[in-house]
């Protein structure tokens, strides 16, 4: 009992709460970049322009399907040999958002394509153009339709950040590291306190998702 | 690079062997596991249905490395000890049960209700039922969802360097720092998953595409 009081000092608790912190910064960031690079990389693979398309939807299976934590290393440990010596904090939000810019390309495209073809059709048969039809008809249906996946990914890469731990971000992981490395004894209390802030962080995010999907139903 | 995968061919190859390896016993506990619990979130009883939420919600929301290294951790501290590896493996299947119970409840929902009630009707028990009428079915929708897991998890043994449990990346980093040829090694360590993934990958969108 003695150990869980002291392992629950408010200064480790305060340390852990930091590390949550950057944990949640490192994600947000990421999670907008990927929204934004995914959006495009999704339309284009979605548009089939020749070559073009077929080259970008090649790269998104490649990347998708490596280990996250590959990435992370590459970035970190390969990109010096290009002369590129990112800082710890920016490598993994680099390395999270090429990888998660992958993953939601496909969560958009499986979207765009989810939208009736009437919606497009109608759109350039009143005279639009193929750019405003997909920006003022298309994207706002799919993006109601993503919602879903979207959060869950979303939940994903919170998760994931604590991959990050490998090249001493200081986020959660690292810092629950840092905390039970003074004890043992500190062992068990970290890892419940550390999946106690994961779990709230992640399961709010699926609770709100649910509400969101039924509002909009 | 062709150079490095010849000096260090046994090395690569006996981490991919141990990557297959744990993901392949991770599927398969983590498919049984998985199912039990999907099973238990549709049961009549309510003590069954919290049971299996319970678990499928923790373990979803929870990083997989937080419940490996808390096995690699604790296990040998209080109960018996293991090797990374095993510790790795014992946590890759927890977290994936948890989403394969998911998929599977999924799977089984969407077996209409009178195939349960028929084949209650017939006097079979609720076992038996789910055994022989509704598994089969609920199976055949979530191959492609179940496939995507298994891509998951094959990416996500990658945390068994974490625990020197000897995989494909824990490997390649001990080359990296051997050889300081960082970006070849990392680049071949890449095409071994992919070997894996990629194929699985594209035949599971085909498969997609051909169900829909």
């Amino acid at each position: 009992m003695q150990n869980w009081i002291d392992a629950y000092s408010w200064i480790n608790i305060r340390f852990l709460l930091q590390g949550l912190g950057i944990t949640i910064l490192i994600s947000v960031i990421s999670v907008v970049l990927s929204f934004i690079f995914g959006s495009i990389l999704g339309i284009i693979r979605y548009a089939k322009i020749p070559y073009f398309s077929k080259i970008i939807g090649f790269i998104i299976d490649v990347i998708r399907n490596l280990p996250l934590l590959l990435i992370i290393f590459f970035t970190y440990f390969g990109l010096p040999a290009f002369g590129f010596k990112p800082d710890t904090i920016p490598a993994a939000i680099l390395a999270m958002t090429v990888f998660e810019s992958m993953m939601i390309a496909e969560i958009i495209r499986s979207g765009i394509l989810a939208v009736d073809v009437g919606q497009m059709e109608a759109s350039r048969a009143m005279g639009m153009k193929m750019g405003q039809a997909m920006w003022h008809v298309v994207l706002p249906q799919a993006y109601k339709k993503m919602i879903p996946a979207l959060v869950s990914q979303f939940i994903s890469l919170i998760k994931d950040t604590s991959l990050a731990t490998i090249i001493v971000v200081p986020e959660l992981m690292q810092h629950g590291q840092v905390v039970y490395g003074q004890n043992p004894n500190y062992i068990i209390p970290v890892f419940v306190a550390m999946a106690i802030m994961y779990f709230v962080v992640c399961y709010a995010l699926s609770l709100l998702s649910k509400v969101i999907d039924r509002r909009m139903a | 690079m062709i150079k490095l995968l010849v000096d260090n061919w046994s090395a690569f190859i006996s981490g991919f062997g141990w990557t297959v390896l744990s993901s392949l016993l991770a599927l398969f506990f983590s498919l049984i596991i998985g199912s039990l619990f999907a099973i238990l979130e549709v049961m009549p009883s309510k003590v069954a249905r919290v049971i299996g939420n319970v678990y499928v919600e923790v373990f979803r929301n929870i990083p997989l490395l937080v419940i490996t290294m808390f096995f690699y951790l604790v296990i040998p501290l209080y109960v018996v000890k293991i090797n990374g590896f095993t510790a790795g493996t014992i946590g890759l299947t927890i977290y994936t049960s948890a989403f394969i119970a998911e998929t599977v409840r999924s799977g089984i929902n969407s077996v209409d209700d009178g195939q349960m009630e028929a084949a209650r009707a017939q006097g079979m028990t609720f076992w038996q039922a789910m055994k022989n009428v509704v598994l089969p079915q609920a199976f055949k929708l979530v191959i492609p969802p179940l496939g995507n897991q298994f891509i998951n998890l094959v990416k996500n043994s990658s945390v068994l360097a974490f625990v020197a449990g000897f995989d494909l990346m824990y490997q390649g980093n001990a080359i990296a720092s051997t050889t300081f040829e960082t970006v070849n090694t990392y680049v071949v360590v890449g095409l071994f998953y992919l070997v894996i993934t990629l194929p699985i990958s594209y035949y599971m969108q085909h498969l997609e595409r051909k169900l829909a």
